[in-house]
């Protein structure tokens, strides 16, 4: 019983703010609202974004979880605590630290744009940049955990029988973590779609480039609260839409 | 090893031991403290009034809340706990008046718009006119918070069609990204251009094409304490007040 009331005050922890902006919205005149083009150049923007981000996560955060997990390199440790840091710096020290590294003057920004003249701020590849930064330890910390519970026998078993290190991973590893690869890549998009802090701090904001739903959302806040809370519930929707048929998958094996 | 249990048990009894020492408790020793709302580009004026307010009144304390006029006349409008307000532009303020969230407002001193490049003006802007080059990298204030609605007042005098690549959600971020020399030029607040001195340069703004901007500051309604709310606004407005604000570079209302 008690238990049940503590779960209950979680959920209502985390539900009245929703049901507080749901009464607050302008109903009547949200298709009015939602037709502005801000709202579409944001959500696509958004969308478009926080995919490119998990697709750049997958590709180079599997690897790494897999690392972390099943190799016994001296500093794994260390990396690993690397990998959770964008978890706990603010967004806005991780988009300026962007800037520092991939800026027009920046560490490696510097040399490339003034070998090549590309330039990942101000652009949607900017915007990918900080979503990736701040996205990924949601991805690897999650297939890390899979691949740690996942029972390394069986890839030793595939071993024996020959199987090179890449057909092992793509048939033995990546199947049996498959839930963990499919939440992990969830929560990294998810958390690429809210993402505020760095996206504006290293990409900027400028409609149909740069500014995604949060940074719409944010700037809405400043001058029309009715258009902030409607943006809002575009963005919730479009979460609850891939977020309520995944859950199920992901811990109801 | 210790329990991870019990460690992390133990970090939560710190945290909510600590939870009275970060509230105020100065109430006892007979401080007397009131919390000033102020507009970002405010920030280094009002800071140091409160200090020589401060150090002309021992037993007053002066807190700080920093942020664009609207996020704060939004807060103000929630029942936040301020005292004063100081906003970037007549707008927000005059909201407040209209619903008697604030006392009679007074001006307590002007500014105009500057163009502000990185030191040296490595890219070469010389007037408004080239914020309508795409070849240059420029930003503005997005057009809902003050600086940046003032910007488009400018260039619409100017009759020019700025074609900025980032709109910065307030005249911080904007300033920090030209002094970084991501951006080759903004529009910011002369003062602006006065604090970051070492970083950038800034160009002047023709009067013709040139804003001037004025700051009302008011005493909220709600104040727990308006006569001290009331001594802080009639310093500011004393010579000794209207001195620090000189030195900053803001004109006379």
């Amino acid at each position: 019983m008690p238990l049940l009331v503590a779960a209950a005050t979680g959920v209502a922890f985390l539900l009245v703010p929703f049901l507080a902006l749901a009464q607050r919205a302008p109903w009547s005149d949200l298709p009015s609202l939602l037709r502005d083009p801000i709202v579409s150049d944001a959500l696509r923007l958004s969308v478009v974004s926080a995919t490119l981000a998990t697709l750049v996560a997958c590709a180079v955060g599997i690897p790494l979880a897999w690392v972390l997990a099943r190799s016994d390199l001296p500093g794994r440790s260390v990396v690993r605590a690397m990998v959770t840091l964008p978890m706990v710096l603010p967004p806005v020290v991780g988009g300026a630290a962007l800037l520092f590294a991939f800026g027009r003057r920046g560490l490696v920004g510097g040399p490339l744009y003034d070998g090549t003249g590309f330039l990942l701020p101000f652009s949607i590849w900017g915007v990918v940049a900080a979503n990736t930064f701040v996205a990924l330890p949601f991805l690897v910390l999650t297939v890390e955990s899979g691949l740690r519970a996942a029972d390394p026998r069986f890839e030793d078993a595939a071993a024996t029988l020959g199987a090179s290190r890449w057909t092992i991973l793509r048939r033995v590893t990546l199947p049996n973590v498959m839930p963990s690869l499919v939440a992990g890549a969830v929560l990294c998009w998810a958390r690429a779609l809210g993402e505020f802090g760095a996206t504006v701090t290293f990409a900027g904001n400028l409609q149909g480039r740069t500014q995604t739903m949060p940074l719409a959302v944010f700037l809405a806040l400043e001058s029309d609260r009715e258009a902030a809370i409607a943006l809002s519930l575009v963005l919730i929707a479009v979460s609850l839409v891939v977020l309520v048929p995944l859950r199920d998958r992901w811990w109801g094996r | 090893m210790t329990n991870p249990v019990r460690l992390l048990a133990s970090v939560l009894v710190l945290a909510v031991l600590a939870v009275p020492l970060a509230g105020c408790g100065r109430d006892d020793d007979g401080v007397r403290a009131i919390t000033v709302f102020g507009a970002a580009s405010l920030t280094d004026a009002l800071t140091e009034l409160g200090h020589a307010f401060e150090a002309a009144n021992p037993d007053v304390r002066i807190e700080f809340s920093f942020a664009g006029s609207s996020s704060l006349r939004e807060q103000i409008l929630a029942g936040a706990p301020a005292d004063v307000f100081a906003s970037a532009n007549e707008e927000n303020m005059d909201l407040l008046v209209e619903v008697g969230a604030v006392r009679t407002p007074v001006d307590i001193a002007s500014n105009r718009l500057a163009i502000v490049v990185p030191d040296g003006n490595p890219a070469g802007v010389r007037s408004l006119d080239d914020f309508a080059d795409s070849s240059y990298l420029v930003g503005l204030c997005a057009v809902e918070v003050p600086c940046g609605d003032f910007a488009r007042q400018a260039f619409a005098r100017a009759g020019v069609e700025p074609a900025p690549d980032t709109e910065e959600p307030d005249v911080r971020s904007l300033l920090t990204k030209v002094a970084a020399g991501d951006l080759d030029a903004g529009i910011v607040y002369e003062t602006d251009v006065r604090t970051a001195d070492a970083t950038v340069d800034g160009i002047e703004i023709p009067a013709a094409e040139n804003v001037v901007v004025t700051y009302p500051i008011a005493v909220v309604t709600g104040s727990g304490d308006v006569t001290l709310a009331e001594e802080f606004v009639a310093f500011i407005l004393s010579p000794e007040g209207f001195g620090i604000l000189r030195r900053l570079g803001f004109g006379s209302p």
